[in-house]
């Protein structure tokens, strides 16, 4: 067992040290990529923290859904290839459902500041 | 440096300069690069822009019209009437600054959440999408006769292109398969006009000043296909910046745009410009992953790009709103 802090712990306080202490005194173009930084540092805090639940109820659905079983990346294949080939579509009970939660579980790591994810934040089923 | 190439060449094209001063790189990549300069004049001194692809770089790639397609169609809008730089020279192998062309500055603003938010653009803002739709079907009449050599494009070459690239990234996006799917399924065929097209008619490359459109830059994407396409891209929701409810660049509603179109005597097919808003949406989304790609692959192994590859789930939630939408 490694000790703490945490990953999570350790990322944010370097991204908040970025953000208060640095982002403010550095100009020009290397303050934009300074932003840029601390967004990926806060992407991935968010990430550490939202994506393991995250994963395991998309893993439920997709073996609901495709009744079968196995990795995520491959089960996502799986449902690719049926989609592609027209063999499940937005009439399939379950896929648009699994569709908008993957998304928005993406985007709550990715990018939860979009105006579409918020909107849509606000629009549950 | 490059104010000894250019001093000699604006000698070349505008007699009495004297020189030139001021030069600074605005962007580029390693195979193109944009420089602003004053070209110096005993009756004033001149705002220019050099736009070229540095020597040893040659051809364009896959889909660029190539810098020298670029100058000829932004002197034909220009000629048109339209609102487009005046293309003052086209490079010449005795200048020694590669392939490219020098054009006029012009002043404005292409930053999207500027022209979106700041009060400067207030006023310009409500009348943008009917100027741009007016400045578009511009564009769509520029005669073919006077076109440069450009590549065509038809919807559903557009649709096996994007799904190539899509699976060159063997990475499974259930969302971009359903858009592929819908795309396949609605492909409007060949369309019945066939135009010039400009190909990322967004912000970004647009000048904007308070007064309105000042100039639409950028010419790398131009080729010939179904008009409707250029509509379709300026109203994705990636360009709206926030503004959601804003389809066309965040500032403006379709039938302004259209109202624009209609205006300059050219017919809006909607329910194709609907498709090309899904098209251009996936398209994007293909974009953002195929940065992800060269940011590991490839030596610009920048945050930005990387980064950018995050931003491929934004354009999944806008297909989803586009044909899965949800119960309001």
């Amino acid at each position: 067992m490694q000790d703490e802090p945490t990953p999570t712990e350790l990322i944010k306080a370097v991204a908040d040290f970025l953000r208060n202490e640095i982002a403010p005194a550095i100009k020009g173009h290397n303050s934009f990529k300074l932003r840029v930084g601390i967004n990926a540092l806060d992407l991935v805090t968010r990430q550490l923290v939202l994506a393991e639940a995250g994963d395991a109820t998309e893993a439920a659905r997709l073996k609901a859904l495709l009744d079968t079983d196995g990795t995520l990346m491959e089960l996502n294949r799986a449902l690719s290839e049926k989609i592609a080939g027209g063999e499940v579509d937005l009439k399939t009970a379950g896929l648009s459902e699994h569709l908008w939660q993957t998304t928005m579980d993406k985007l709550a790591v990715d990018q939860p500041n979009y105006a579409s994810y918020k909107r849509e934040l606000g629009n549950k089923v | 440096m490059i104010e000894t190439e250019l001093t000699r060449c604006v000698a070349s094209f505008h007699p009495g300069a004297t020189g030139v001063t001021g030069a600074a790189k605005l962007s580029g990549g390693a195979s193109q690069e944009t420089w602003t300069f004053d070209i110096v004049h005993p009756s004033g001194t001149i705002g220019a822009i050099l736009r070229r692809a540095p020597p040893g770089y040659g051809a364009a790639p896959g889909r660029a019209a190539g810098l020298e397609a670029e100058a000829t169609l932004m002197q034909l809008a220009h000629d048109a009437g339209l609102p487009s730089p005046k293309v003052m020279h086209v490079l010449t192998p005795e200048d020694g600054l590669g392939r490219g062309f020098i054009m006029a500055r012009v002043e404005g603003e292409t930053i999207a959440r500027k022209i979106l938010r700041d009060e400067e653009f207030a006023k310009a803002r409500p009348m943008l999408a009917r100027q741009l739709g007016r400045i578009i079907a511009g564009i769509h009449g520029l005669p073919r006769a006077k076109l440069p050599q450009l590549r065509g494009l038809t919807a559903t070459k557009e649709i096996e292109d994007l799904a190539r690239e899509y699976h060159s990234f063997n990475w499974p996006r259930p969302v971009f398969d359903l858009a592929l799917r819908w795309l396949r399924d609605h492909d409007p065929g060949p369309s019945s006009e066939v135009t010039l097209v400009h190909g990322d008619f967004r912000h970004g490359n647009l000048i904007i000043g308070p007064d309105g459109v000042r100039a639409v830059l950028d010419w790398e994407l131009a080729h010939t296909g179904d008009p409707m396409e250029d509509l379709g891209w300026i109203c994705v929701n990636s360009w709206r910046f926030g503004e959601i409810d804003k389809p066309v660049g965040g500032f403006g509603s379709r039938e302004d745009l259209f109202a624009g179109y209609a205006e300059a005597g050219r017919k809006v097919d909607p329910d194709r410009v609907m498709f090309w808003e899904v098209m251009g949406t996936l398209r994007w989304g293909v974009m953002c992953c195929g940065m992800m790609q060269r940011f590991r692959l490839g030596p610009d192994h920048s945050m930005e790009r990387a980064m950018i590859g995050r931003r491929a789930s934004e354009t999944e939630i806008d297909l989803l709103r586009l044909l899965a939408p949800r119960g309001r």
